[in-house]
Parts: structure tokens; sequence; C-alpha cells
């Protein structure tokens, strides 16, 4: 099944990360998340997070190339924010670009910015 | 999101799926449908542990009109059934029902089903659906076997079928069907007048609940659905689908054919040999069960709650103790009555004893679990 997942927000040189409304929506129940390891040096598509419903594991993957410089410690004892607030409290990390111009091929960054605000 | 793991929806079939006589009704009331077992069912309608609490705590319904029903009837149905069964259904009276198995000659599990004596001379058949046409081939082609002529017809497409859990389940069945009207006890079927026609009420369940299966011509699907969600509505009923009877049934160790049961695996393995009567003097697969019970099983099935709070098990996962592969998850989940890790795995019989400490490799590393005795959700006393 193909469904927009995740959204991205810029923040100056960093991008902030998580699923969106659609896809917490279609996972529901979220359970459980690993998250990265903050510092970790990732590559663009590399699977860095999980997002377990009660039925299924889902891999949240990096967008682009970059370092981890913040994970969202509240998941681990409530994963629910990210069906309560997908858009708010239950982002997932946050990216430090390696190189900016990458942003601009990626899609999500577009259209997902209204729901993003 | 790539889906990883989606245990129960694993037997999709590439041909068009079939839809049940409930479908419209399914999609009316929003539900998320998927192919299960070449049939579109609901997965959920709006939330797997909002239906499981319900369920647990209420009452529940779900469509299982997927499931398939044969019809065995003549002199030597009984005979004939003894052979193809491993239970016994000399133990049958008219009206009662057991669980039992299809097994191959190696003893490895075709289906996992429940014979009703609905007759004298007559049984009924409730088969897994991702089984039914496996099954019926199977036995069709056995069906010379027997002493005396006897008749196997499918009655799958005929009839609607919905299962109701629950600890109110007995409300809800005199809301349906009268006051004065009575349940059967536990393990039976019985005909039950409603509106003009009848349905076929079997006092059974796959959560671990109070709870009847009803069966109905499927031209009534829809108007007994209807009057079951309206009716029910005063008891907090709520219509559930395939992910919440998958999590009420593992908690409870029942085990999921294709996932638990495969035709590699027998019911002794299985631990359910409870359902295999050896002393029958002939069935299929009884010389390969005799061997396994002889030496003992290579493998067992066992159930295992993790040891910390953390990722849930999922099927196929790799089960270890110290350091050696000793076997694999065939499913786990996260429970929604326990809020807590759980699963069955096939593990060598040495590790399988309960407080056996066993490791689950989840994305390269290990999480401490430990082997429990069956059912791994117990009621809380009221």
């Amino acid at each position: 099944m193909m469904i927009p997942d995740d959204w991205i927000k810029r923040e100056g040189d960093k991008i902030r990360v998580g699923i969106t409304d659609h896809a917490q929506s279609e996972l529901t129940d979220v359970v459980y998340v690993e998250l990265p390891k903050p510092e970790r040096q990732v590559n663009a598509k590399e699977p860095i997070a999980v997002v377990e419903s009660v039925k299924a594991a889902s891999d949240i993957y990096a967008p682009v190339k970059g370092t981890v410089v913040e994970v969202n410690k509240t998941l681990e004892a409530d994963p629910g924010l990210i069906n309560r607030e997908p858009y708010g409290q239950g982002w997932i990390f946050v990216l430090k670009i390696d190189n900016a111009d990458e942003l601009k091929n990626l899609k999500e960054a577009t259209a997902y910015k209204q729901q993003i605000g | 999101l790539r889906k990883v793991t989606l245990s129960l929806v694993s037997v999709v079939t590439e041909a068009a799926a079939r839809k049940t006589p409930l479908y419209d009704e399914h999609v009316r009331l929003g539900a998320k449908m998927v192919p299960f077992a070449g049939w579109l069912m609901p997965v959920q309608y709006t939330s797997i542990v909002e239906e499981h609490q319900a369920v647990r705590n209420n009452v529940g319904v779900f469509d299982i009109s997927h499931m398939g029903q044969f019809i065995v009837d003549g002199a030597c149905a009984r005979d004939w059934l003894n052979r193809m069964l491993t239970n016994n259904v000399d133990k049958l009276d008219v009206g009662m029902g057991q669980y039992t198995f299809l097994l191959n000659e190696r003893g490895g599990i075709i289906d996992d089903l429940i014979v009703y004596r609905i007759d004298e001379q007559k049984y009924l058949l409730v088969v897994n659906a991702a089984r039914a046409d496996e099954d019926f081939a199977w036995l069709q082609n056995h069906l010379n076997e027997g002493r005396s002529p006897c008749n196997l017809t499918s009655r799958s497409a005929d009839f609607g079928a919905v299962a109701i859990q629950g600890p109110r389940t007995t409300a809800l069945f005199h809301a349906l069907f009268g006051k004065d009207v009575e349940l059967p006890p536990r393990n039976h079927i019985r005909d039950v007048p409603f509106d003009t026609t009848k349905v076929s009420v079997a006092r059974t369940g796959y959560t671990g609940e109070d709870g009847i299966e009803v069966f109905f011509p499927a031209d009534d699907a829809a108007k007994f659905w209807s009057a079951v969600v309206e009716r029910g509505k005063p008891l907090g009923i709520k219509p559930c689908g395939l992910g919440a009877r998958d999590t009420l049934r593992l908690e409870m160790c029942y085990p999921l054919n294709g996932s638990d049961l495969s035709p590699e695996r027998n019911p002794i393995e299985a631990g359910l040999g409870f359902f295999v009567d050896l002393a029958k003097p002939d069935f299929v697969g009884r010389d390969a069960l005799l061997k396994t019970k002889e030496f003992g099983p290579g493998e067992k099935l066992v159930p295992f709650r993790m040891k910390e709070k953390g990722p849930p098990p999922r099927p196929h996962y790799a089960v270890f103790r110290n350091g050696e592969r000793i076997g694999e998850v065939t499913s786990g989940t996260l429970s929604p009555s326990l809020n807590w890790g759980i699963g069955m795995a096939y593990v060598s019989s040495a590790h399988a004893k309960i407080g056996a400490e066993i490791g689950i490799e989840i994305r390269g590393q290990k999480f401490a679990a430990t082997v429990e005795k069956k059912p791994l959700y117990r009621k809380p006393a009221p």
C-alpha cells in the first residue's frame, strides 16, 4: 500500500520528521516507537525509526542525508501521542541536513505544508 | 510507511477477493477492508484496542461469513468422520459440537475445525476460510473410503455467519430472540426462530469470552447484522474486525491456522493432543502421531510473555537461549488486555518448560521473555 506517510518541517538547517494524520489513522493504536540514536549519521532513505501498532511494524526513513540531533523521548512512555497529535507533540526526530539542496527534491515538504502549519 | 509485518493478513491470494453478504454493512460502518484468505474482510472499524476491550467488557460482533460450512450425512457419516478427524464423534449427542483436526497422512494439520452433530446421521463442519477449498477436496477424495456411501456438500455460499462475543452475550441473545428462548449450553448448537426465518445458534467462539456463533441464510445477513448492532447498542456493542479477533484469540492461546498450525506441524507439537483420540482404532495421521507420542515431539508450541516493556514480538522472529537459536515466533502482538508483549513460538522441547527463559530477536537485538502457562490472559475475578 502506498500512502503519503511522513511529514517534514524545515527549521533552519534542520528538519523535524513525523508521520501524517493519514498514516497514523492507517496504523491506529501506536504501541511502540523505536527511536534513532542521537548523533547518528544517516543516509537518505535509510530506515532509522520504527513505529509499531498492534498489528504492524513500519519503518520510518531518513528523508535526506544528515545527523540525528534530537529524538522525541516522550514517545517511549506515551507512543499514543503519534495518534493524538501527529503534527505536534507526536514528532519523531530532528535531522541536521548535510546538503540543503537535497530538500528541494522532497515532495512531502510541500505536500503536507498546510496540515503542518 | 512500509508495512513490515501484518500477521493476520498474511494469507492473501492474487485472485479477486470475494465479498461476504455483509460487505456493504462493513463499508457503511467505515471499516478498513483487507484481503484475507481470498475474502475482503474488515480488519478494524475504529480501533483494534477499542474493539478488543468491547469484547472483554461488554459485547462485540464479528462477521465470520468467510468460514466454510460442510454437511456430511448418511448412515456412514459417523464412522467416516471418525476416520477423517482426530477427535471422537461418538461422544457427540445430537446438538453437540467438538473441536477437532483434519490431518494428512504424516499427522500434519490441514485444518482445525468444529464438527457439530445436527441430526442422528447428519454433521455440520465449520472450517477455516483459508483452507475451505483444500479441506473439501481432501474430504471428497477420501469419500469412497467409507463402508457405505455418505454425502458431502459444501454450504459455504448459502450461509452468512456472525460471532457475538463478550460477557453481555446472554443479554443480547434474549434481546434478539426473546426472553423465554433458552441459550444452548457450551459447545451445543440449536435452531432458533428469528423474524420470519430460522437461524442456528452455537455456543462457542474464539475469544475466551462467553459467546455464540450464529449461522443464517446469506439473504438474511444484512437484516440479522442490523438487528444485532441495533439491539446491542444499549449493551455497548461494537462491530469488531479481524485485528481484534487476532489479539483476543492470542491472549487465550487459541491457535491460528496458517500461523501456529500448518501441514508441517501436528497436534501434539502444537500442545493440542487433548483433541486427538488415539484410542480410536484408525484415523488419517494416527500412525505418525503415535510415533510423535512415543519419541516426544522435537519442538513444541509454547506461549510466552516479554519480561520488559518493549517492542511487541511478531511472527517469524527468531527465539534464542544462551546464544543458540531454538525456535521461531508464530504469533505475537501487544496484548491490549495486559498492555504487554505476548506471543506463541515453536521451540525445541528441551526449552519448552513453563518458566524457561528465552530471548526474542527483534531487529538484531535480543529481548528477554518467559515461557508461560496457557492462557496468557485470565479474567480478573468479578
